[in-house]
């Protein structure tokens, strides 16, 4: 995020844009609800389903799965063409605006409405609330990244935060909620395959030279190696013959689900290093039995990029270790000893080659966290990104045009299948299905269809059905709800007992590689 | 700013400011019961009750603003014989049964009797039983133990604008009732109780609060970074509490964070290194099993070269692992290719 959850109490309109935020981010509408029931702070949402927060909304724009790009080019359009645009920041802070300008020029309300489905009188009401507010706060999740024009998503996001001057400013900011609760730190610290920790790019020659003196190595390859969904594929061509993965669960949260099983396979060693045996651990040559964070000391990054402490509290099941142990035990072995082992030393370590982390120390701190950058010991953090200036210098705006989704909805698979979260579960079940508390309250997967449709095809509420794709096929239970409108299932994909990931196709976004999983098309029908 | 005397003292506080938190910036400490800082003002235990030059009843300080030229008393013999009525009142149908209950040692309302030093209160059990207890499946409500506070029906209403829970009857005969199709389990009216009214359903085990070990972490789930307290007792997690002033949470939590504790003690954790021989998973010392490992990635390396490896790290891990992790790959192995998986 660009600025810090609570800065919503400070908006005069917040736009949430393809995020379930009561379901998934329980805390971040407590502060959306506050803003709105006690400091009057408006409400756009943009979902193609009837979320929960549209209970409180001022407007609700229901748009077409995938036709997200359209939409906001619709939105900019109406904004120039009224001149409500942030013109003094535009100069002052932008680059791109004349290209950004002539791409949106074909996006008239009449043709975005058609691709959108929503009314043109919404679409200017819409463009209006917005750009009139200051400040204006951007939320978005999954429901812009999961998509194979994700990267487009997330741009044209920032485009509108930007043509209105939102960026850089209390209660504005283009806001991202992380859905794990470390995402942001495997980021920061390096775990991508194109950048060094504080995102420091592989392909510099000073930084690749700057590791590998503080690493005591000869150097490291100058092009980024592979991401997650490429590593598997290499392992199908045999062009990677191990793969060592770290608690994670990619045989279940992978988009397809008979692909990746098959990657694995075709492997000549796999070591899977986790809490329990999970349903990736179970296809592993080693399993090396890892501490939750319960019982283990580190920092995490939350999505306000706040650097907070995890602490110990229990000693470890059995033999299970600690995972900084288990690797530096694996790189002893192959002739190489991490100096640094215990999660302060290693925080120095981190302190001394990542410039945004300089200032945070374990000692500051210990009676709350600190938001990045942080450059020196004497420095607050930085709880607002891109006040004044961009963190590039000039900011950068991005034409983008609209990509129809890679799979739509025709008469042999006429419903459009979204994947998501339930509140009750996370991820892929891993934790929360264990123990009884969580599963009484969400024993199974359900999925969720409206009224209407069900009751053309004769489904009643509890009924089983099939859900089929181009792809394969699951049996499960249904409820009907308004939440979801008709044409369209939504479903959960904690569920190992009935991966959707067996539906979903793993057609990724060029740029980000993140899978489209908000948009399959499927066919329904009562189960035998 | 507004000035006003409270117990002798000068105090200047911003406008909008209530009696009560102008006092307690002074470090004058009135008796309440309702109030809870997260919460509008309820005024529903009439604890808090202050005197105020010229007015003839005295008024309730949570919820009163302050005014240019007050002048306060927030104790005197009038004051404290009221609130000691008001408490006994309260008392009347409340079974004192502190040794079975979960909330002893940190429940205000134990305090403020201790506090008040009441004894002599004739316990009546109410003409009409409560009926028994609503319980959600994570979160039980004792009736009679409940003092009509309104604290949990403010803090769903007010704080997450859910509204599951409502009073019904009257007098003696009221109590709280869940809509369960509302709930969502969050456990913000658990936190706000003063009493033991509402507990936890959940743990097998139960700990005194004197007997337990409270440790402050970040929760395991989404990205928000919720701040609790782990309880432990025995080496073992039996519940989840948390602290007002901590956190972008400020002790709020949801289901997830507040109940989804049981996977850390779950039997099902993976105790030893497994190795896979003939097709099956086998148990292996950490010996065995590391040294495989390293002569596995060795071999694979110095056959097909490093990026012939790679590597998955993980959002659920800490900043320190993942940094070991990527130096691993990169350092040791030599390759790039590492990633983790939150694109899925
Ligand atoms: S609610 Fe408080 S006063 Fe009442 S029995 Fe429990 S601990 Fe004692
Ligand atoms: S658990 Fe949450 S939703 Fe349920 S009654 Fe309590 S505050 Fe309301
Ligand atoms: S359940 Fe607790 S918070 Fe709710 S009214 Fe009773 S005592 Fe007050
Ligand atoms: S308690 Fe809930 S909202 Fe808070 S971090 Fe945990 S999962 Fe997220
Ligand atoms: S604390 Fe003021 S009325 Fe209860």
């Amino acid at each position: 995020m660009t600025n810090p959850i609570s800065n919503v109490l400070k908006s005069e309109v917040i736009l949430a844009i393809g995020t379930d935020t009561t379901g998934n981010h329980p805390i971040i509408a407590n502060y959306i609800m506050e803003a709105i029931h006690q400091h009057g702070v408006k409400l756009l949402v943009i979902d193609p389903r009837r979320i929960e927060l549209v209970d409180h909304a001022t407007l609700w724009l229901q748009h077409n799965p995938g036709s997200d790009v359209a939409l906001i080019n619709g939105l900019m359009h109406i904004i120039l063409k009224e001149n409500l645009q942030d013109q003094a920041y535009i100069d002052e802070r932008l680059e791109g605006f004349e290209e950004l300008k002539s791409c949106i020029e074909k996006y008239t309300p009449e043709h975005v409405s058609s691709i959108t489905g929503i009314s043109e009188e919404d679409l200017h009401a819409a463009a209006r609330l917005y750009a009139k507010a200051d400040p204006a706060a951007l939320l978005y999740t999954m429901g812009i990244t999961q998509h194979i024009t994700g990267t487009d998503n997330v741009k044209s996001c920032a485009n509108l935060a930007m043509l209105c001057g939102n960026v850089g400013k209390e209660g504005g900011g283009v806001n991202p909620l992380r859905g794990q609760n470390n995402v942001q730190g495997a980021c920061d610290m390096g775990g991508l395959p194109n950048v060094f920790p504080g995102y420091q790019a592989v392909t510099v020659d000073e930084v690749r030279k700057k590791f590998a003196d503080a690493w005591q190595v000869e150097g490291f390859p100058s092009t980024p190696g592979l991401t997650v969904t490429e590593m598997f594929d290499a392992g199908e061509t045999g062009q990677v013959k191990a793969i060592y993965v770290m608690g994670e669960n990619p045989a279940l949260s992978d988009p397809d689900k008979h692909h990746i099983e098959h990657c694995i396979e075709s492997l000549d060693f796999f070591v899977v290093q986790d809490i329990f045996l999970t349903e990736t651990a179970k296809l592993a040559d080693v399993v090396l039995p890892a501490t939750c964070f319960a019982e283990k000391n580190g920092t995490v990054v939350n999505t306000e990029r706040k650097v907070q402490r995890v602490r110990k509290a229990v000693e470890p099941p059995g033999e299970a270790r600690e995972d900084t142990w288990i690797i530096s035990e694996i790189a002893k072995r192959m002739g190489y000893t991490m100096p640094a082992t215990t999660p302060e030393k290693i925080m120095e370590e981190i302190r001394l080659l990542t410039p945004s982390y300089k200032g945070i120390t374990y000692k500051r701190i210990e009676k709350g966290g600190i938001s990045w950058p942080c450059p020196d010991e004497d420095h607050p953090g930085t709880p607002v990104l891109h006040v004044g200036k961009f963190a590039r210098g000039k900011g950068l705006f991005f034409a983008i045009d609209y990509i129809p989704p890679a799979e739509e909805v025709d008469d042999e698979y006429p419903f459009l299948l979204s994947t998501g979260r339930v509140p009750q579960h996370f991820h892929t079940g891993t934790m929360t299905r264990r123990g009884t508390g969580l599963n009484r309250l969400c024993p199974e997967p359900v999925a969720q269809i409206n009224p209407e449709d069900a009751e053309k095809m004769n489904i009643s509420d509890g009924d089983y059905i099939d859900i089929t794709s181009r792809r394969g096929s699951i049996k499960v239970k249904i409820k009907l709800t308004e939440r979801s409108s008709p044409g369209m299932v939504f479903m959960p994909f904690h569920f190992h007992e009935a991966p959707a990931n067996i539906l979903t196709h793993s057609i990724v976004d060029p740029v980000a590689k993140i899978p489209e999983f908000k948009v399959s098309a499927v066919k329904i029908k009562k189960a035998a | 700013m507004v000035r006003l005397t409270i117990d002798g003292s000068e105090v200047e506080v911003p406008e909008g400011t209530t009696i009560l938190e102008a006092a307690e910036k002074t470090g004058i400490r009135i008796p309440t019961l309702c109030y809870h800082k997260r919460l509008p003002p309820i005024e529903s235990c009439d604890m808090c009750i202050v005197e105020i030059e010229g007015e003839k009843e005295p008024v309730c300080s949570c919820a009163a603003p302050v005014s240019n030229g007050l002048v306060v008393t927030t104790d005197s013999k009038a004051l404290h014989e009221q609130r000691t009525a008001n408490l006994k009142k309260i008392l009347k149908y409340h079974p004192l049964d502190c040794p079975i209950c979960d909330k002893a040692g940190e429940c205000e309302l134990q305090d403020i009797v201790y506090e008040f030093g009441i004894e002599d209160v004739p316990y009546e059990s109410r003409k009409v039983k409560r009926d028994d207890t609503y319980s959600t499946s994570l979160i039980r409500y004792w009736a009679d133990r409940c003092i009509m506070c309104r604290r949990c029906v403010t803090a769903c209403l007010d704080l997450k604008q859910i509204g599951a829970l409502e009073i019904q009857g009257e007098e003696e005969n009221a109590r709280i009732v869940v809509d369960p199709d509302k709930c969502k389990s969050c456990g913000e009216c658990l936190m706000v109780c003063p009493t033991g009214a509402l507990t936890e359903n959940l743990s097998r085990y139960k700990g005194r609060p004197w007997l337990v070990k409270r440790v402050q972490t970040t929760c395991s789930y989404c990205g928000c970074g919720c701040q609790f307290d782990l309880n432990v007792l025995d080496n073992r997690v039996i519940g989840v509490t948390t602290d007002v002033d901590t956190g972008v949470n400020q002790g709020s939590l949801c289901v997830k964070g507040r109940f989804g504790y049981e996977y850390i003690g779950d039997e099902s954790r993976l105790k030893k290194p497994l190795i896979k021989e003939n097709g099956a998973l086998r148990e292996a010392s950490w010996e065995e099993a590391l040294d495989t490992v390293a002569e596995k990635f060795k071999a694979i390396r110095d056959q097909h070269g490093p990026d012939s490896i790679a590597g998955l790290t993980s959002a659920k891990c800490t900043n320190e692992e993942n940094f070991l992790f990527q130096k691993f790959m990169r350092a040791v192995i030599g390759t790039n290719n590492v990633d983790h998986c939150a694109r899925l």
